[in-house]
């Protein structure tokens, strides 16, 4: 049963990002290209998704189990640092080349197109090559610092 | 700055990001977890992936999402620019961005904004500001 809802989110995600026009890259770049010809489409799509998403989001909160039962996994973590602000720069900075994030580019492989395979198929290597450089950094720390202790995730 | 108003779809941006939002409501309330795709795919690439039932059928309703879309609504537009070698530069960094940053436009953008989580925030920020300035470099300084 919860893999069948985790399937149903994910089609009315897809939906949603193709209603919205934000599969188009053409369309998200018009959005980031701000000095040029700008549409503000994005803009509207983010206030639509946010209204929906505070509500929901805010009784989702307040619960401690799910509706089939199970535990609430929202993320707890708070820390500001490096990571989170040099990983969401070199996000945008792809984002801005391609015009491609993650859902919308799996959406446009189920659309059957080539490009956005070999994007999927880029993003895959460059989210292994983090797995890697991940262990290889616990597994040097772990050697200078026995006592620490390896990864923290 | 000038509006394309040519461009520039209000109703079915509004209509599709309360789409978005509905869907990450849903999987909040049953699933219990953020709709954060990058995490999604991340989560299937570690050594041990107890949980990849849910995942894989996440991201198998965004696969599909097209071929319904399709049924009511005839094909998408759908305009890709980049070259191949962009393509693969921009994926990489799409890659490591969102997992070092630990999210990406559906995780930090939607959900994590709508949670009006500190973190979040400050993510959202950075990769649009990325965004913006990459977009002004590769179309008003390079050319």
């Amino acid at each position: 049963m919860y893999a069948v809802f985790a399937f149903v989110a994910g089609l009315v995600f897809g939906i949603g990002l193709l209603v919205s026009g934000m599969v188009n890259p053409a369309k998200v770049l018009g959005f980031l290209d701000l000095t040029g010809r700008w549409d503000p489409s994005l803009v509207l799509v983010m206030v639509g998704a946010i209204a929906i998403g505070a509500i929901g989001f805010a009784i989702a909160g307040r619960r401690t189990t799910t509706v089939l039962a199970t535990p609430m996994l929202l993320p707890t973590a708070r820390t500001i640092d490096r990571r989170l602000v040099g990983g969401g720069a070199a996000f945008g900075v792809g984002w801005g080349l391609a015009g491609f994030c993650p859902g919308p580019a799996l959406v446009a492989l189920g659309a059957g197109h080539l490009k956005a395979i070999v994007f999927i198929a880029a993003m895959v290597a460059g989210m292994l090559a983090f797995e890697w450089i991940e262990r290889m950094r616990a597994r040097s720390s772990a050697r200078l610092e026995p006592a620490a202790g390896g990864a923290s995730e | 700055m000038s509006i394309d108003w040519t461009a520039f779809t209000p109703w079915s941006a509004l209509a599709g990001g309360a789409i978005i939002g509905v869907a990450a409501v849903l999987f909040a309330l049953f699933n219990g977890r953020v709709a954060g795709i990058s995490g999604i795919v991340g989560g299937l690439l570690r050594p041990s992936f107890p949980d990849w039932t849910w995942r894989a059928a996440f991201l198998a309703g965004l696969i599909v999402a097209p071929i319904v879309y399709r049924l009511f609504a005839g094909p998408p537009d759908l305009t890709i620019e980049a070259g191949y070698p962009t393509l693969v530069v921009a994926g990489i960094l799409v890659g490591l961005g969102t997992r070092y940053g630990s999210g990406c436009t559906s995780g930090h953008g939607v959900c994590g904004v709508s949670r009006l989580s500190p973190r979040s925030l400050v993510a959202t920020l950075a990769f649009m500001a990325a965004g913006f300035a990459t977009v002004f470099a590769t179309r008003h300084l390079l050319i």
